[in-house]
């Protein structure tokens, strides 16, 4: 590894590192607009500059120039700072002095590097440029007369985002970032763009002009719009969240977010459940606690334990899933279904139900069969890391199931579960890169274990993964792609058992506790079930209910989630709960003490003991060992059983996928705005 | 021949590469390795351009050909789109029947440069560069050196360089223009290429044997 000595200080860096990050590597910050670790390099801010001893007598861009071994740098000699002040002067020439009404002012580059680097005055008497602002649909507000051109939007629309539609279109002084033709970014990834573009060019829209950085309290969180488990900051103000921005976790979301996951936080202020309330006549009438509590006591006597039952939404923290499930056993029931969607998943292994390869070593693997899933809508970030393995080199892709730009090239194989015989005959070409590829995997998508035949698909893949390699001792290859951030969680717990959902809804049970589940038609439940909504939103659950409890969203509640890794995260609470409502586990902990068969904890802490009892992996926080896979006994099933009913997305519209993002006014412009692409698959 | 007519300057709302492009690309394409096609973005650029003289009578790029040609070379249309704007021999709106490029660059512009471009001017009635003249014929626009400095003035007109240009001389130009014709190209001074005014100026004689 080549050494450098940088202002005195000598590192050693990686071959291949340029100066940049050896100055990095020796504690020096480096001032930089257009670098940045994720993108290619552009070097054409030249904010970087550095001076090289026994080079040519000039300043160096140090983000593109390449370490030698025994270079001499230094970052603060006269004519560096020379050099970049002189930059910095030129960057302020067009760029307009309006910070006052810049939603970037107080976390952008420019303003913070003009500190160290500006005048305090202008010498510029001229004209300055002003640009036209596109527009770049719902999401990303563009005020381009503030562009300094570093590229980094182009670049991470085309290299990460996998859509090349922003450019730099004409020369000059008349240079402008933009899409030259009118059209909102197709992309999934678009809120990232606000992230990196260093100074206010690009700016979020529904966040405009609503409050400044220095105002706001930061609270660290996970999404659960997906089951990805993104590493998310809430910054709120009062008692109102104001963004959400993602927080770096190389592992899980590196520093990106879904544009659902960043932008439906209005969907947290709308439509709400703030107060109990219960069916009076068919009417919904609003009530207190102890009235809506009394109502389903008086309910439950005389139910036999095994006529009660309960469904587990998917935005559910594994607290208020373990509290209701200790409910439901105190009252005999064990009727627990998570599977709103009727996926045919086997919960008897832990990795018969989870992502096992985790989302870090997709980086790793060299070959990927996705069955029945469009990793694009329903893990944005997900998909970004199989697009950056592809792009890597040497990363066929294969995928049985509906037709869908996915960003890369992507082998269609068929659409339906009947195509994978031929790759599990081997007699399929494909099949042959599977076995040739030294570490394959295939992701099974929710898609394809939603039809009737949905536990052969699974035993069939799993069939195929160890087949081909995929399961052996330090590899495991064999991924289930969720869409719920609960679901996993809800698995770990032995949240499937008993009467399943479909049993449920048929007159299965008297009385029916959904916690937080809308995701099935719930006017088909028996008109003569006795239906309890406990749920943070006025949605199809609630609509049924006969009594609502209004619980709290997951930026409301202290909580735990299980990613579809498998990787247990906690969030924080940012805000309280509007109005009556509490958090979830507290509900059931005090109806639990009101039916005389009190839960065994008072605290969250005690809580969190009784899970790890349930399940030791929720001792295990934010850190997921790798694993092979020792035992190839599969997943129950009949793996030759396979329909050749086309498998269907699972994800009809990625802006409106649940009651948070269904009742956004963004994700419905972005439904509108994307309707060509979304409209004939919404429901 | 006649009298020019005006040229067809709608945006249109379909492109179709026609025989003759369609027979430039492939040898403009088959310059390139596989795979790296998207190369020959320039030259298919022009050969639209020209594609559109022909069939309309105003050379442009309108942007259903620039996505016809993102489409045959299989890259981004936002990547034709930028390399069609950067280069300025592209144009992205249409244009007169004849493109009069007045080059401004010092050479030319010490020789009398704002002679040529106030006679355009005159005969077009166009008020300022970028423009087109009220009856669609002309658009008069300033280039960068042309490279024809030893003959400055220069007015190239479409393909054509005139050179050794005053003001004199534009106007006949654009007089015998108007009417259809394409003057022969070259110094309008008689002059031979690059050669001294007047004829030879050195090596008049020949060293004894």
């Amino acid at each position: 590894m080549p050494k450098v000595t940088v202002d005195g200080i000598e590192v050693e860096v990686p071959a291949g590192s340029n100066v940049l990050q050896a100055c990095e590597a020796a504690g020096k910050e480096i001032p930089r607009f257009c670098y940045h670790e994720r993108l290619s390099v552009a070097g054409n801010c030249r904010m970087c500059l550095v001076e090289i001893e026994k080079a040519p007598p000039k300043p160096f861009a140090s983000c593109a120039y390449p370490v030698n071994d025994g270079m001499v740098v230094h970052t603060d000699t006269p004519m560096v700072k020379a050099a970049r002040r002189g930059v910095m002067e030129f960057l302020l020439i067009n760029h307009p002095l309006d910070c006052p009404i810049c939603d970037q002012g107080g976390e952008c580059d420019l303003q913070d590097q003009a500190v160290g680097y500006g005048g305090d005055h202008s010498r510029y008497h001229e004209a300055k440029r002003a640009v036209v602002n596109p527009d770049l649909g719902p999401l990303v507000k563009t005020i381009m007369t503030r562009c300094i051109h570093c590229t980094r939007c182009i670049r991470f629309s085309t290299e990460i985002a996998g859509v090349p539609e922003m450019g730099a279109t004409a020369r000059g002084e008349s240079m402008a970032v933009g899409t030259y033709i009118e059209k909102a970014l197709s992309s999934e990834l678009s809120g990232n763009l606000i992230d990196i573009c260093p100074v206010g060019a690009l700016t979020s829209k529904p966040y405009a002009f609503v409050a400044r950085p220095w105002e706001l309290k930061k609270t660290d969180s996970i999404d659960v719009l997906d089951a990805v488990g993104a590493n998310i900051r809430v910054d709120t103000r009062g008692a109102e969240v104001l963004r959400i921005l993602p927080r770096l976790n190389e592992d899980v979301n590196e520093e990106w977010l879904g544009d659902k996951s960043r932008f439906a936080l209005d969907g947290l202020k709308r439509r709400r459940l703030d107060t109990p309330w219960v069916r009076q006549n068919g009417k919904l009438v609003r009530t207190s606690w102890p009235e809506a509590f009394a109502a389903i006591e008086a309910k439950l006597a005389g139910v036999a334990g095994d006529r009660v039952g309960a469904v587990a939404g998917d935005l559910c923290d594994a607290e208020s899933m373990l509290a209701l499930k200790d409910v439901m056993a105190s009252l005999g029931s064990h009727n627990l279904d998570c599977r709103q969607d009727g996926a045919s998943l086997d919960a008897s292994r832990r990795d018969f139900y989870c992502f096992n390869t985790s989302i870090a070593a997709i980086e790793e693997a060299d070959a990927l069969l996705i069955v029945g899933s469009n990793p694009r809508h329903e893990a944005p970030l997900i998909n970004a890391r199989i697009r950056k393995r592809v792009l890597a080199g040497k990363f066929p892709v294969g995928l049985i199931g509906a037709e869908a730009d996915l960003t890369y090239k992507v082998a269609h194989l068929g659409t339906s579960a009947a195509d994978l015989a031929g790759l599990l005959e081997g007699t399929h070409e494909f099949a042959a890169t599977l076995h040739n590829a030294k570490r394959p995997m295939i992701i099974v998508g929710l898609g394809a274990l939603r039809g009737d035949d949905g536990a052969a698909v699974l035993a069939a893949c799993w069939k195929l993964a160890s087949a081909t390699g995929m399961l052996t001792s330090e590899w495991h290859g064999f991924n289930v792609l969720h869409t719920a951030a609960a679901r996993v969680g809800a698995l770990d717990l032995g949240f499937a058992t008993g009467k399943k959902l479909a049993q449920m809804m048929n007159g299965g049970v008297e009385v029916l506790w959904l916690l937080g589940a809308d995701e099935f038609d719930t006017s088909k439940i028996s008109s003569n079930t006795f239906v309890i909504y406990q749920g943070h939103h006025g949605d199809r659950g609630a609509a049924r209910a006969d009594v609502i409890l209004p619980g709290s969203a997951y930026t409301e509640k202290n909580g735990t989630y299980v990613s579809t890794e498998g990787r247990v995260q906690r969030g924080e609470l940012a805000v309280f709960p509007p109005g009556e409502a509490k958090e979830d586990w507290k509900i059931l902990r005090a109806f639990s003490a009101m039916i005389q068969k009190p839960l065994p904890y008072d605290t969250i802490e005690a809580l969190r003991v009784r899970l790890e009892q349930v399940n030791p992996i929720f001792a295990t926080l934010d850190v997921l060992p790798r694993f092979g896979c020792g035992d190839l006994t599969g997943p129950a099933g009949d793996a030759t059983a396979l329909s050749s009913t086309p498998f269907l997305p699972v994800v009809a519209n990625y802006y409106m996928t649940d009651p948070i993002s269904r009742a956004s006014a963004t994700m419905a412009a972005c439904t509108e705005a994307h309707a060509p692409a979304h409209a004939v698959a919404a429901e | 021949m006649t009298e020019l007519s005006a040229p067809d300057r709608t945006e249109p709302t379909s492109f179709v590469f026609d025989n003759e492009s369609n027979a430039a690309i492939a040898v403009a394409v088959a310059k390139y390795p596989a795979g790296k096609q998207a190369s020959a973005v320039l030259p298919l650029l022009d050969i639209v351009q020209r594609q559109m003289a022909r069939h309309t009578g105003s050379a442009w790029v309108p942007l259903v050909s620039m996505d016809a040609i993102a489409e045959r070379l299989d890259m981004p249309p936002i990547r034709v789109y930028e390399i069609a704007t950067f280069y300025l021999m592209f144009n992205t709106k249409p244009i007169g029947r004849v493109h009069l490029q007045v080059c401004g660059t010092t050479p030319c512009w010490l020789r009398g440069s704002d002679e040529v471009a106030k006679a355009c001017r005159d005969f077009t009635g166009i008020k300022g560069y970028g423009e087109t003249s009220e009856d669609g014929l002309f658009t008069l626009t300033e280039v960068e050196c042309l490279g024809g400095c030893v003959n400055a003035p220069i007015l190239q007109v479409d393909d054509d360089y005139y050179e050794d240009m005053n003001g004199e001389r534009t106007l006949a130009l654009l007089e015998a223009l108007r009417r259809g014709e394409r003057p022969s190209r070259g110094s309008t001074i008689g002059r031979a290429n690059s050669a001294p005014e007047g004829g030879p100026m050195t090596l008049l004689t020949t060293p004894a044997e």
